[in-house]
């Protein structure tokens, strides 16, 4: 059974239509990015999938329930990391874990070995009783994760869960991510528009744009599917001026795209041309490389459109 | 919903406002009733049998009594507990945070607002007590068990007048995004409420039934029907007028009445049966205004889209 299934999903503002026709299936212990623009209805999914917001039509069903009638049993099983997430200030890390802890009706006594271990987890074990205002963003947000991991639940939604971090904190997070598939066996959903990072640790991706889910699937089906070109960069100096024109000209040749020293060219061109080409015009070859296609080049693909 | 209720009433009383806020009106509150025992001193004979309930309404010294003070500055403490209760919430990021917790939605607004009932409750008990107190040590002797009924009452009556404000506080708190305009709209309504209804019930009685020294009684009567009525779309006014006969047992009646029969009939203390009769409707007027203002904020925030941005 999916963890999370949802068909013909759909929610229109007043003035907006925010999901339009979403499908969407999450398997159980599947690492699942969300991925979009700003404004591309990533938020309203979750909000959608946590039974925060009413859809328009369409059904979901989320470990088997009905989010928006069955919310509280649905809301015990669910962790969520919102975007830009905020405590308590002036409670300390452990106050505000307890106050999530009783809302889950988790008694003290058992509780406090629980937010321990989340903590320690995240690695605030050592700051657990300073106030949240000396804590730093990426504390905060590790904060955020600890709370996720307290709840010990099935499915874990992660609203932008690095944005604005730098990127030491950024891995740490991604770890965490990992580690919560790997070691406690969850499911984790999580948006972002940073495609390097979803790319390190997500099984499955979703392009959402405009409400609606443009591309789905593993990265290597991702490219497949929209036959993405190879790209070679070349790294070159003293080129003659017509040495572009020259590598433009052989066979497979898509595009050639000059800056600096550097030379991107798209297509798939004999092997040792691109070389051979270099040298004959006076080039002296640096560096040639491969370039695989990352989620960017299929990002953009679907954004350039 | 004690998770919220316990949270909620924690920071109340941890907050420095509040604090703050609270000795302001324990010290005026104790400036106020001061002057009036000193007041008993200089002049025993003035005092009637229900001195424990004077120390309350007379004033002395040119400083009003505690029950103007009560109902003048209640109010801002009231609205000082509920203007940034939900929209802070959204400015600290924490709504989505604390309703993606398996709770009802409502349960996290009814957790608030009987948390802020809850602390004003227990400022206001701990003043009457405090006056209380000080009473006995200065006078020598303890209150009548009536006494006690009757500011038990008085307590109760007035822990509902501080909630009305709550209430709006906390439907500002809900309709405004920002915490400073929701406090400037509390701010508004308090100041129509205690300054600018009682002018504009003078004003509309006068427009309305004009008298003039010549006037005979029915017209006077029907002009002061006319400002009474104006008022009593006041909580300050229902709570003055309900204190007041709460307090004061040799009231015969409010507004009319108690102008026609103040100066003929004996003085006798009326009974708390009777007393409780005659502020009945200026009671069910105060819960009635309380209630509706928080059924308005109910709605509106079981209706209200969560989104973090």
């Amino acid at each position: 059974m999916a963890v999370v299934e949802a068909i013909g999903l759909r929610k229109a503002y007043r003035d907006a239509v925010a999901v339009d026709g979403l499908d969407i299936s999450i398997e159980e212990r599947e690492i699942y990015g969300l991925l979009g623009p700003n404004g591309s209805g990533k938020t309203t999914t979750i909000l959608l999938l946590l039974g925060l917001t009413e859809p328009s039509s369409g059904t979901i069903r989320v470990l088997g329930r009905n989010p928006w009638r069955e919310g509280l049993a649905v809301k015990r099983q669910i962790g969520y990391l919102p975007e830009n997430v905020g405590f308590y200030d002036d409670l300390t890390a452990r106050e505000n874990l307890r106050f999530v802890a009783r809302l889950n009706r988790i008694p003290d006594r058992e509780s406090a070995p629980l937010i321990d271990d989340a903590l320690g987890s995240v690695g605030l074990g050592e700051v657990a009783d300073r106030p949240v205002r000396t804590y730093s963003r990426g504390m905060r947000q590790r904060l955020g994760i600890a709370e996720v991991l307290l709840k010990e639940p099935r499915l874990a939604i992660l609203d932008e869960p690095t944005s604005g971090i730098d990127p030491e904190g950024a891995t740490q997070i991604l770890d965490l991510i990992v580690r919560m598939r790997n070691d406690r066996g969850m499911t984790v959903l999580l948006s972002s528009h940073l495609l390097h990072q979803v790319q390190r640790v997500c099984d499955r991706v979703g392009i959402l744009h405009r409400g609606r889910l443009v591309a789905e699937g593993t990265l290597d089906q991702l490219s497949l599917s929209n036959d993405l070109e190879r790209a070679i960069e070349i790294r070159a100096r003293g080129l003659d001026p017509d040495g572009i024109e020259a590598i433009r000209a052989i066979e497979g040749v898509i595009d050639v795209e000059a800056r600096g020293d550097w030379i991107r060219v798209r297509g798939n061109p004999p092997d040792g041309a691109l070389a051979r080409a270099v040298v004959e015009s006076n080039g002296e070859l640096i560096e040639l490389r491969g370039a695989t296609a990352t989620l960017e080049d299929v990002y953009l693909r679907y954004f350039q459109e | 919903m004690s998770a919220i209720f316990w949270k909620e009433l924690a920071d109340h009383f941890g907050s420095k406002r509040f604090i703050i806020f609270f000795a302001l009106i324990l010290i005026v509150a104790g400036g106020a009733v001061y002057l009036a025992g000193t007041g008993f001193a200089e002049r025993p004979d003035a005092t009637g049998p229900f001195v424990y309930l004077q120390l309350f309404t007379s004033s002395n010294g040119g400083l009003p009594s505690f029950l103007t003070f009560l109902s003048f500055f209640g109010p801002l403490i009231g609205v000082l507990l509920g203007f940034d209760a939900i929209n802070g919430e959204f400015a600290r990021g924490t709504v989505s945070r604390v309703l993606a917790q398996p709770i009802w939605r409502d349960s996290w607004i009814n957790g608030k607002f009987l948390a802020g009932l809850a602390a004003l409750g227990i400022v206001l008990s701990g003043i009457i007590l405090i006056v209380v107190g000080l009473g006995i040590f200065a006078l020598g002797f303890p209150p009548s068990g009536s006494e006690l009924l009757r500011l038990l009452i008085f307590f109760a009556v007035g822990t509902v007048y501080l909630g009305f404000w709550l209430s709006l506080g906390i439907l500002f708190s809900i309709v405004f995004r920002h915490a400073a305009s929701s406090a400037l709209a509390s701010i508004a309504f308090w100041l129509v409420f205690t300054l600018l209804l009682f002018m504009a019930a003078d004003l509309i009685a006068n427009q309305v039934a004009p008298v003039s020294a010549s006037s005979t009684a029915a017209a006077w009567a029907k002009n002061e029907q006319i400002r009474e009525t104006v008022l009593r779309f006041s909580p300050v006014a229902l709570f003055e007028e309900a204190t007041s006969a709460l307090l004061l047992p040799s009231y015969r009646g409010l507004g009319m009445v108690e102008i026609l029969t103040r100066h003929q009939v004996p003085t006798n203390p009326l009974s708390i049966g009777q007393s409780m009769l005659i502020v009945w409707p200026q009671l069910v007027g105060l819960i009635g205004l309380t209630a509706v203002c928080f059924a308005i904020s109910y709605v509106i925030f079981m209706r209200r889209e969560i989104r973090s941005t």
